[in-house]
């Protein structure tokens, strides 16, 4: 096995292991620190399978902005008590099986043959291919999703505004004449 | 070589079961952004998985567009997240019953 295998291998256990302990924690903070872990690992990975500009993003929005946003949600809404019935083995059995059907069909499909078990040559992507692909043949979906991200801005600034004193007087925006 | 692609892809998979299963299972609403976000995380392994594969761009162009879905939707869900808590005072979301914020 290559440098890159054995690489490939000990980030996947990382992401692997530090999801499991951020999706089991029964604390909100522990599981956004895993989280920060896990998307660190990605984004090695992206860069160990060829993607160098994508795994600067994934490490920039990814663990940097998301992760921070939900650190100080976490932050804002302080639970007074752990979390109630978190890790209750009950409700992790349904979703375990379906998932463990799943991945035994899964498997089946990937080591069945086929085009699933062609070895990865090492390669590389400059940041002018993927921008040259992304603004030529994915203008489209760039479009798509910077009037996505204004929506969604205006959105948040909607949900996250102060209540108004008016509306508790049962006064709504459609009462006005 | 790097290692076979089902390799890639059975970690991808590996990762959005988890998310999958962390959504499903959880009743925290943070923990269920947390869940999607997982999801949406495998989903890009997988594409740049076959990007490399295939030898085309495709693939890291649309994971660059799943980041931006991604922020979006983070930004929406956690304005949602404290819009309920605001509403409710609790971030359960087995306790979430009522749709006006006075009936509870």
């Amino acid at each position: 096995m290559s440098v890159y295998g054995v690489l490939f291998y000990a980030l996947g256990g990382l992401m692997l292991a530090a999801t499991t302990l951020a999706v089991t924690s029964r604390s909100l903070v522990h599981a956004v620190v895993y989280l920060v872990n896990a998307f660190f690992a990605t984004g090695l990975l992206f860069y160990l399978l060829g993607a160098p500009l994508l795994a600067a993003f994934e490490i920039i929005i990814y663990a940097g902005a998301i992760m921070v946003l939900f650190l100080f949600i976490v932050m804002l809404t302080r639970q007074d008590k752990p979390l109630a019935g978190g890790v209750s083995l009950m409700r992790w059995l349904l979703p375990g099986l379906t998932s463990l059907v799943s991945l035994a069909a899964g498997t089946a499909l990937v080591f069945s043959g086929g085009a699933t078990g062609v070895p990865l040559a090492p390669a590389m992507a400059s940041p002018r291919d993927l921008g040259r692909a992304l603004f030529s043949r994915w203008w489209l979906g760039v479009e798509i999703v910077s009037f996505l991200l204004l929506v969604a801005l205006v959105g948040a600034l909607y949900l996250g505004r102060a209540p108004r004193e008016g509306a508790a007087a049962g006064k709504s925006p459609g009462d006005a004449p | 070589m790097i290692v076979p692609f089902g390799h890639v892809l059975l970690l991808a998979a590996l990762l959005f079961l988890m998310g999958l299963s962390c959504t499903i299972a959880r009743r925290n609403l943070v923990m269920i952004l947390i869940g999607v976000e997982i999801m949406l995380n495998a989903s890009g392994l997988a594409l740049v998985a076959s990007s490399l594969r295939w030898m085309s761009m495709d693939g890291q162009a649309l994971t660059a567009l799943i980041l931006g879905v991604a922020a979006s939707e983070v930004t929406v869900g956690l304005a949602l997240v404290m819009a309920v808590r605001r509403a409710s005072g609790s971030l359960d979301a087995d306790r979430q019953t009522a749709l006006k914020e006075d009936d509870r």
